[in-house]
């Protein structure tokens, strides 16, 4: 254990001496994410860079070539659950996170993949039923010599990145009321941020901020409640332009709802450095029963734009007020300096899983673009763009298709997207090549009926029941598309069997890669999305696709492990209630194609 | 293989109790409807069990069985009873289930942590989501498991009872 941390070391002072540890010891120093970010070689954070573009510089493997791909080694994480998220690469060491019990691998890149170092925590088993759609976890994070991990049961933990060993721990929640960790902390200067699951559970979500130094909470920002607990202020805090006022969050709620709303906090984070501004999304609103809590509960379904240090809010935009469908708002906010309506914009683009690709100003969260992207959504017709509109900036929702206006105790049929959005966490990709935005959705509808539930804490709050199905007509349960999100437009279509759950990676050789549930990885052209490449990976992939740099040679690495709501959901195979008899399970079971396993494999071209 | 095996099974009950159209048997026994009380039915043994009539009308508890189910158990266990990637199959499980066994387990918990899986069931006890309706779900899924209803909603079912509504409102409070 020893030597190998030596070994460690000595890996690491060779990389950095390339010039990064010239860089002075201030907030820029060579650890601060921002510059390791910097390095295409690394891949230093999460969500890869802050802007959460999940693009590289990285060209070896292009557009000509990636049909040579081959799998360079592989790696098994000994752990059978759903695998989300993906490596880190810094230096010369990978760092592999797994789901529950989260273990986490150094693995030392100059030696086949040596493990350097393992951490497993030990936790309670009971925080897995508290877990909804399996005990996934999206990953780590990286800042000064420290790996930050947001295990299952709400503990956040510092380990040193030499050793493994915790540098300190912080519990940041109560998973015997449902809280539990799944998402991949972020880091900015001196503060680690995490948010909370537990939607299903009643959860009151939050955004909370620890200092990376020792764990000590700076500020804790709910999605719901108090103008205090939300961290807002009547008069500067904007939507859509105009101060929220006070109480803009409780007015929206009946009594003391708000405190087992949900609108948790589980997706990805990103971060504008000129801005100085955090940006995330809030989820659904508990429960799922929308009669059972009238009025839009704010601030659930919410884009979120927080002051770095304060927390304090500059601007929120809700995008479907008084959930119906279980619409989470947490999708990635991907920062892209775009032209809209020919004019440049620092734009903030969210693919929501209420099936609108939304365009925001992200300095003033003023809407730009918000339009179907997926042609089968039909739940609302559009969201209203004009602000001299009392009904601005929301959606205008079909009567068939709302289950409040249906009510309880009723099957609301023909509802797309499912619950499951026409995108789920799974991650998009931006080229400022191509500038285009390389988008894995999911193609699939449902019959919802809401009914009356009670709540007990720690126990699931769901409230309704439902089927899901492919649009009429169609056998595709996904889609992997690029999008135009100046003008709102998809540029072109790749249909998939069945929903594509893997975040997708884009690169400056004109290849896109992403993953499927079947197991394969796929390469296509950044232009016209054909099919490069295809190898099929040991389980099928809910993970993100990234690539490195390690001594001179580019590699693309990817986690399998088939799992999440995609392994819950799709397993069996979907049926169709509409369908009449015989049609029973005429969709594609993937339990038919992949089975449980949690592997890394990495691919790179043969050598000449 | 399941279908053959389920045959044997039932071939071998016939033979060795040489009774019942419906040869068929779960965790429970023999699930034949004998007794109606208000739209609930149980087989000899008073267990609760299902209803289908020959035109595929299901009584009202395996209906709501099937929303409990979709709202309570589906997130682990999968749709229709079917499994999941994270939670066994509970249609499979139930042929060896008696209604004590899925009463407890529901109740109670389960937990089997090995080095090669994880699999915890939550303590249900206190969750009136699923205790008011615990023979409702048992209901749908003896049904699941003994092949009398099909996947996804039953589409058509009995009337729902008053006394129903009278025990759903006593005890969800």
């Amino acid at each position: 254990m020893r030597l190998a941390s030596a070994g460690f070391w000595l890996a690491i002072t060779t990389t950095l001496s390339s010039g990064l540890l010239l860089a002075p010891a201030n907030a820029q120093n060579a650890g601060d994410p921002l510059t390791l970010q910097a390095n295409p070689a690394n891949v230093a954070s999460p969500t890869v860079s802050y802007d959460n573009h999940r693009y590289s510089a990285l060209d070896q493997i292009n557009a000509q070539n990636v049909g040579k791909l081959q799998v360079a080694w592989t790696f098994s994480t000994g752990v059978l659950r759903g695998h989300e998220g993906a490596p880190l690469v810094i230096g010369d060491v990978m760092y592999v996170h797994a789901p529950f019990p989260n273990t986490v691998y150094a693995l030392d890149l100059n030696n086949d993949g040596k493990i350097l170092w393992k951490y497993e925590p030990t936790q309670d088993p009971n925080v897995i039923p508290v877990m909804c759609c399996d005990t996934v976890n999206r990953g780590v994070a990286y800042a000064d010599g420290k790996i930050f991990l947001h295990q299952a049961d709400t503990t956040l933990v510092a380990l040193d990145a030499k050793t493994g060993k915790p540098v300190w721990s912080v519990k940041t929640g109560d998973p015997g009321k449902g809280e539990t960790g799944t998402s991949a902390p972020m880091v900015v200067g001196n503060l680690v941020y995490v948010g909370v699951s537990g939607g299903e559970f009643g959860v009151r979500g939050w955004l909370a901020a620890y200092n990376t130094s020792d764990g000590k909470q700076a500020w804790r920002a709910y999605s719901e409640g108090p103008d205090t607990d939300i961290i807002v202020d009547p008069q500067k805090t904007t939507a859509l332009g105009k101060p929220v006022g006070p109480n803009s969050s409780l007015r929206t709620w009946q009594g003391d709802q708000w405190k087992i709303g949900g609108g948790d906090t589980w997706g990805w984070l990103a971060y504008d450095p000129k801005l100085n501004l955090v940006y995330y999304g809030s989820g659904n609103p508990s429960t799922w029963n929308p009669k059972q809590r009238p009025g839009d509960n704010k601030w659930s379904m919410t884009i979120w734009a927080r002051d770095a240090k304060t927390g304090m809010a500059k601007w929120v935009y809700q995008m479907t007020p008084h959930d119906e469908w279980d619409y989470d708002g947490i999708n990635e906010m991907i920062l892209a300096d775009i032209t809209v309506g020919g004019k440049q914009v620092p734009a903030l683009v969210h693919f929501d899983r209420n099936g609108f690709g939304y365009t925001l100003n992200r300095e003033t969260g003023e809407l730009l673009v918000a339009e179907k992207f997926d042609p089968a959504v039909n739940w609302a017709t559009k969201v209203d763009m004009d602000p001299k509109s009392e009904t601005y900036g929301r959606p205008l929702v079909v009567p068939k298709y709302s289950t409040d206006h249906n009510g309880e105790d009723v099957n609301t049929q023909g509802v797309c997207p499912a619950a499951l959005g026409s995108k789920d966490e799974q991650p998009a990709a931006f080229s400022p090549d191509t500038n285009l935005f390389y988008v894995p959705t999911n193609h699939v509808c449902m019959d919802y009926e809401p009914f009356r539930v009670s709540y007990t804490a720690g126990q699931p709050y769901v409230g309704a029941t439902l089927s899901m199905y492919p649009p009429p007509g169609q056998t595709n349960m996904g889609n992997f598309i690029a999008w135009d999100a100046g003008t709102g437009k998809i540029v072109w279509s790749d249909p998939e069997q069945f929903s594509v759950w893997s975040g997708a990676l884009a690169t400056k050789g004109g290849v896109v890669f992403y993953g499927t549930l079947e197991g394969y990885l796929k390469a296509v052209d950044a232009k016209t999305g054909k099919e490069l490449y295809k190898f099929k990976t040991p389980s099928g992939i809910i993970g993100n696709v990234v690539t490195y740099e390690h001594a001179g040679k580019q590699y693309v690495a990817v986690l399998s492990g088939v799992g999440g709501w995609a392994g819950i959901g799709l397993a069996a195979g979907l049926t169709d209630p509409h369908a009449g008899l015989g049609a029973v399970g005429g969709y594609a079971a993937l339990s038919n194609y992949t089975s449980l396993g949690g592997t890394l494999t990495v691919f790179t071209l043969p050598s000449q | 293989m399941q279908r053959v095996v389920r045959a044997a099974a039932a071939l071998a009950f016939v033979v060795a109790v040489s009774v019942s159209a419906y040869a068929v048997t779960d965790g429970s026994g023999d699930p034949t409807a004998v007794k109606n009380d208000d739209g609930k039915w149980t087989d000899k043994d008073g267990n609760p069990t299902f209803k289908v009539d020959a035109d595929g009308t299901v009584d009202w508890y395996t209906y709501s069985g099937f929303i409990r189910y979709s709202s309570e158990c589906l997130r682990c266990h999968g749709p229709d009873g079917m499994g999941s990637s994270y939670a066994p199959a509970l249609r499979q499980s139930m042929q060896r289930l008696s209604y004590a066994e899925f009463y407890a387990t529901v109740a109670g918990g389960k937990k089997d942590v090995t080095a090669s899986q994880e699999l915890v069931m939550p303590a249900n006890g206190e969750n009136k989501n699923v205790m008011c309706f615990i023979d409702d779900i048992y209901i749908y899924l003896r049904a699941r498991a003994d092949d009398a209803v099909d996947r996804g909603r039953p589409q058509k079912h009995a009337p729902k009872p008053a006394s129903f509504t009278k025990a759903e409102d006593a005890c969800m409070g």
